[in-house]
């Protein structure tokens, strides 16, 4: 599998990402400045996490129109697979390849924990390694993650089977505990409907090794280079 | 803007203005006697800068001379922008800790934003990528009607900076007393790795070498911040938030990847960032340790304000700034990669031979002194000082009508403010950005981080017990400094070298200033035993609010190394069935402990004696233990003693304990303070051949109880459950941070 990671000034997730990346695929990802135009050839474009332009404007807002951004898109159309992590999330339905918006966080403070998680549907290349309802354990950590959009569209998302992740209580019970940023429906991730984009606000690169104190996060890459290979 | 408009705005130099700028009339007459004429008002405004506590330490350098700063694993001491220690493999590790108190009372989100903006810059200018931050606060009573406030704006300001860099924020220390009700204390630390090759110092060199400006434009924000640093708060003191600089974390991540990027080539003669004082400080520091003159030619400084004058210029203490010395005919290379990162970049001027600060501007001159007699005659006073009278030993009687269940006297210690969770603050940290860190403090008694791209990990702590240092300056600083070195120990790290954040009072009143002689001493002669030098620091006075001081806070950042981040041993209990073990003298020293405090309701006596040969002994032998994987878990004794130690550990793994070792024991066993004590956690079938080192190492070992179900119990059965123990101990902060003023 190859993989490029784009850099925008600000980001600061990519080291993170390019080490997930490497231990599990042995491949070192390209890094791509935001200024530039033009992609390698790849099969999967990570966009990472991080304040890309401070989030001065709005999260994402500034980064979803940098000149990368309109090569992501068109790649994205092809078919190439693409994962926006956090800033990464925000940056992508900024752009228009996911539905809803990101706003400040319900509590209006910055959150950093571990946080559980349930697989939703497994039916894509980022999941196909969990079982469905699986609870799994990622890294949150954002400001700006309050994941919105309206209801029609969450009926919608769920019936195509577009969630991918919920925010659940260490019981796996959907509690204010559970949801660390208001998000409608504790969405924390979901797909486009081709199931080719994800986005989501935690950080599966954050939990892929021992160090990290768990490795939930290795098989959404295992997934993808074993789909992508 | 002309040079006549700039005229028009200048007030006339007299000994009365020089007093405005915090000089006294003896400074200003030794100013007079070296210039040989009046200063001009930028000159003026230069030296008074140059010459203020924050800038000079005149009334610490006396005393600060005196701690040990050498040995082998050190590269740089103090006197650059921050401490380097040789880490093995070609590798060093950079840390400071810096204050950044007065601005962060005035106004606490970006007080604490630029104060964490500025350790990060000490750090990424010596070469090294940042890889952990750490803070120390301290906040006045939780009744005061500002503390919430300043809690909040703070901890927000630290996150909002932090966060956004992309350095993770690993842990530190938070405590609430009402002498900082006046004067809160926000200490920030930065520890950084960098290529013991590949290390930037400050000292200029090269005459006609081009000196460049990079980074953020220069406001009027910050003037003579330093100066306000420097002298007592007032009731009108809030009048100064215009001194309050602004931070932008977001150029702050551009100007460390765009300097990392240059110290990749071999552009840079020297680098400095400008901090206090910003260029006055950073051009006279860089020109005068390379013993040469600089000339800088102002107009094509970036700017972000309209009709500034060189005096506004010289001391704005705008953020994200540095100045760097290139070589000659490297310009066009260091200004392609300030460009990528859309960063400003000036040449602004050149080294000159002639030793003089000169400033020219709008087709005049502005400044033109001698570098060296100015820097030279910055004053060094050894003010007065009183020994702080000794506290006598409480006795028995201190515990007379105590009567309460041994449950509900925990259950009401862990919800304290000072013992209570900080889960509220930390939470808001990103500690995870990196993806190295192993440990953040809390679950750790040190944090553990990883060298990027390696095996080996640094630990890091902060740490100062300030109730000790009222009461005993002297083993209050040996104390700060044994308990650095003990967490370090009891995650498994070898101790290397400290950094020290010297809080304190006014130093022109000799009891304050006596606390501060003695707290250099007791952190001098820890050092001394402990082979853990002193390798950077931050001294700020005037900790004081219409004559109250804070306590004396000598705030320690220790940091040591391991070979491999998996071997670091966390407090929380794993496992049932562990035998818990209590390593080190317990005598019962009750002065000055929490339980004292909080439970009877008394601030007296001595703090706890630190033995420091003990000390060294009983962590040399943790951490022998803990290379030699016989440990499950470890945690150092400190506040609220073995039972509160033995609780933490067991809340922090869900995992009560069985103790047995208490029984028919004084009450001053459970809470009493003693120094250079561990707790641990190890399998029954390792546990007799832990004994048996111990013993054959002369280090005092006994066996407390064992790790069982969900609560504390005993023979006796229950004392308390984990359940309540948490909920006292979580619900504390967020209900206080909820409710209303």
């Amino acid at each position: 599998m190859k993989a490029a990671i784009v850099v925008f000034p600000g980001s600061n997730r990519e080291r993170d990402a390019v080490a997930a990346l490497e231990a599990v695929s042995g491949t070192k990802p390209h890094l791509v400045w935001h200024r530039d135009t033009e992609l390698p050839k790849v099969d999967l474009i990570v966009v990472p996490g991080g304040f890309s332009y401070g989030d001065y404007l709005r999260s994402g807002a500034m980064a979803a129109h940098s000149p990368i951004m309109r090569e992501v898109k068109a790649r994205a159309d092809q078919g190439v697979r693409v994962l926006g992590v956090c800033n990464g999330f925000q940056i992508i339905t900024e752009a228009g390849l996911l539905p809803g918006a990101l706003m400040r966080n319900g509590a209006l403070k910055f959150v950093c924990r571990v946080q559980h998680l349930r697989v939703e549907n497994t039916d894509s290349p980022f999941t196909k390694k969990y079982a469905k309802g699986q609870i799994v354990r990622f890294p949150v950590a954002h400001g700006d993650g309050n994941y919105w959009t309206d209801a029609e569209t969450v009926k919608r998302l769920d019936g195509e089977g577009q969630v991918a992740f919920r925010y659940v209580s260490d019981e796996a019970r959907s509690d204010p505990r559970g949801n660390p940023n208001g998000s409608v429906s504790d969405i924390a991730g979901i797909f486009n409907a081709k199931r080719t984009v994800l986005g989501l606000m935690p950080h599966p690169e954050d939990a892929v090794e021992a160090l990290h104190g768990n490795t939930d996060g290795k098989p959404m890459f295992e997934g993808l280079v074993e789909a992508l290979s | 803007m002309s040079a006549e408009a700039t005229k028009a705005q200048e007030r006339p130099v007299s000994a009365e203005l020089a007093k405005e700028f915090g000089l006294s009339a003896e400074e200003y007459q030794n100013a007079l006697d070296i210039l040989g004429r009046t200063p001009t008002f930028t000159e003026l405004g230069i030296i008074s800068v140059m010459w203020s506590e924050h800038c000079s330490y005149k009334s610490s350098k006396v005393w600060l001379k005196t701690l040990p700063t050498t040995g082998p694993q050190v590269i740089c001491g103090p006197g650059e922008n921050a401490g380097v220690v040789d880490i093995g493999d070609g590798d060093a590790v950079i840390f400071k800790m810096e204050s950044h108190n007065h601005p962060s009372y005035i106004e606490p989100y970006q007080g604490a934003a630029t104060g964490v903006g500025g350790i990060l810059r000490d750090v990424f200018t010596m070469g090294a990528r940042p890889i952990a931050n750490m803070n120390a606060l301290r906040f006045g009573s939780p009744d005061h009607p500002k503390t919430r406030h300043l809690v909040s704006g703070v901890v927000a300001g630290i996150g909002g900076y932090g966060n956004c860099v992309g350095v993770p924020t690993v842990g530190g220390e938070t405590n609430f007393h009402p002498a900082y009700n006046g004067n809160i204390l926000v200490n920030a630390m930065t520890v950084g790795v960098a290529k013991t090759d590949k290390i930037f110092y400050s000292a200029a060199a090269g005459i006609g070498n081009p000196v460049v400006y990079v980074g953020s434009k220069t406001g009027r924000d910050g003037i003579h911040g330093a100066t306000m640093a420097s002298a007592e708060f007032t009731e009108d003191s809030e009048e100064k938030r215009p001194t309050v600089q602004v931070g932008d974390p977001f150029t702050e991540k551009l100007l460390i990847e765009a300097c990392l990027e240059l110290m990749e080539t071999d552009a840079i003669v020297a680098i400095q960032d400008m901090g206090a004082a910003g260029l006055t400080s950073s051009s006279v520091e860089m020109a005068g340790k390379g013993g040469l003159g600089i000339e800088l030619t102002l107009d094509t400084l970036p700017m972000r304000e309209q009709a500034m004058t060189p005096y506004e210029i010289m001391l704005s203490e705008s953020q994200e700034r540095m100045l760097i010395i290139l070589k000659p005919g490297r310009e066009e290379v260091a200004k392609a990669i300030f460009d990528k990162w859309e960063l400003d970049f000036a040449v602004i001027g050149h080294l000159t031979d002639t030793g003089n600060l000169v400033i020219k501007m709008y087709g005049e001159t502005w400044c033109d002194m001698p570098i060296a007699p100015v820097s030279n005659a910055a004053p060094e006073y050894n003010r007065p000082w009183e020994p702080t009278p000794k506290a006598s030993d409480l006795d028995e009687s201190v515990f007379d009508g105590y009567s309460e269940s041994l449950g509900d006297t925990l259950t009401k210690l862990f919800g304290c403010p000072d013992l209570a969770s900080k889960r509220w603050i930390w939470e808001q940290y990103d500690s995870l950005v990196g993806g190295d860190t192993r440990f953040m403090s809390g679950q750790a008694d040190a944090a553990v981080v990883r060298v990027p791209g390696q095996t080996k990990a640094v630990a890091i702590t902060t740490d100062c017990t300030p109730r000790y240092c009222l009461a005993d300056p002297v083993e209050g600083g040996k104390q700060a400094v044994a308990e650095a070195w003990r967490n370090l120990s009891a995650v498994g790290a070898l101790p290397l070298a400290i950094t020290d954040n010297m809080n304190f009072g006014n130093p022109e009143k000799p009891r304050i200033m006596g606390q501060f002689v003695g707290a250099v001493q007791g952190i001098g002669e820890a050092c001394k035993a402990l082979d853990f030098p002193v390798v950077s620091g931050n001294v700020s006075l005037y900790n004081e609010t219409n004559g109250e001081a804070i306590l004396p806070t000598p705030a320690i950042g220790g940091v040591g190394i391991m070979p491999d981040a998996m071997i670091a041993v966390g407090i929380a209990f794993r496992g049932e069935g562990d035998v818990i073990l209590a390593v080190g003298e317990t005598k019962g020293h009750i002065g000055q402990s929490i339980f004292l405090r909080e439970i009877l309701g008394r601030e007296e006596g001595a703090p706890p004696p630190v033995d420091l040969a003990a000390e060294r002994r009983n962590g040399d032998f943790v951490r022998g233990l803990i290379r030699d994987g016989l440990v499950v878990s470890s945690h150092d004794v400190a506040d609220g003693g073995l039972i509160v130690t033995i609780a933490e550990m067991a809340m922090a793994g869900g995992i009560g304990a069985y103790l047995t070792g208490f029984d028919g024991q004084h009450v001053r066993v459970l809470f009493g303070e003693d120094q250079g004590r561990y707790v641990l956690a190890v399998r029954p079938d390792v546990a007799a051949t832990v004994q048996e080192k111990a013993k054959a190492v002369g280090v005092p070992v006994s066996v407390l109880g064992e790790t069982r179900g969900t609560a504390l119990s005993g023979r006796g059965g229950d004392i308390v459950s984990l359940k309540r123990l948490r909920e006292a101990n979580e619900g504390w902060l967020p209900t206080y941070m909820a409710a209303e003023l």
